[in-house]
């Protein structure tokens, strides 16, 4: 593996895991619904970044660009379901605090 | 390190920095406004990394409709009175405060310890066009996708509709 090629696996593979411990940290930590998604969101573009990664250093970047497009994909249905239901729970709790949402408690 | 390495640290750097704003910021618009940042940034990295057709589906989708959905569901809530921001402001700041740490601790690992493995790439293929290898390779997963778009859908109109029946 190139010197250039190394490089760029490396500072990219550091933002990514930045981006993925940024977007653990955000759902981990957070009591809002909406912020929860904002960072599934993050995770999703770390993972993003690293399979648009593998395509360019394996050569196969158009392979990746398909799966990248599924993901979207997939990221946006997620998305939409997912501030439905945070809707829902907003017109039922009247907040978006994760801590009100009691009815569901086992 | 070459220029062009050099430019793509500064870009990989804004994605980490907006990632970070985005959730580090009181305001849920902002949050918004810093995810779409980061959308934008990823998509610069995409063209770079010889990824076009990824790279418009992400500007367009990514920093375009997921922040719309997402400023729509923060305009259909109300925001907190003063008191409650301020309460919550000292709130997330305990929270919060550890995560730019942790990220600076993780940049200096990744700076100084350069362990390097024995990677061998594949040696590299004919390049394919991606609408060859979409229409013809990934045929199931295309179906998987219209199947799951319509879960989607159907998915929003169920809410919906039990919300107006309410």
């Amino acid at each position: 593996m190139s010197a250039e090629f190394f490089n760029l696996l490396w500072y990219a593979g550091m933002a990514a895991v930045m981006l993925l411990v940024t977007g653990f940290y955000c759902v981990l930590a957070t009591y809002n619904l909406v912020r929860v998604l904002i960072g599934l969101e993050i995770l999703i573009k770390a993972v993003t970044l690293l399979i648009i990664l593998a395509g360019y250093l394996t050569g196969k970047a158009a392979l990746t660009q398909t799966l990248v497009i599924t993901l979207i994909v997939v990221e946006v249905v997620v998305m939409t379901v997912g501030m439905g239901v945070i809707l829902g729970a907003y017109r039922h709790y009247g907040t978006l605090d994760a801590r009100e949402l009691r009815k569901l408690k086992g | 390190m070459g220029p062009r390495m050099k430019v793509d640290l500064i870009i990989l750097a804004i994605l980490v920095i907006s990632a970070l704003w985005a959730v580090m910021t009181r305001s849920l618009i902002r949050s918004a406004i810093g995810l779409a940042l980061a959308s934008a940034v990823l998509t610069v990295i995409m063209f770079r990394l010889s990824s076009p057709f990824a790279a418009v589906f992400e500007l367009s989708v990514c920093a375009g409709l997921i922040s719309v959905l997402f400023l729509s569901t923060i305009s259909l809530t109300h925001p907190m009175t003063h008191q409650e921001a301020a309460q919550h402001q000292r709130e997330r700041y305990s929270r919060y405060f550890v995560l730019p740490y942790i990220l600076i601790v993780i940049g200096i690992i990744f700076a100084f310890v350069q362990v390097r493995p024995e990677l061998k790439l594949p040696p590299a293929a004919a390049q394919t066009e991606v609408r060859v290898i979409m229409w013809n390779l990934r045929q199931v997963d295309l179906i998987g996708q219209a199947i799951i778009l319509l879960t989607g859908v159907f998915g929003v109109v169920l809410l919906l509709k039990e919300a107006r029946k309410k």
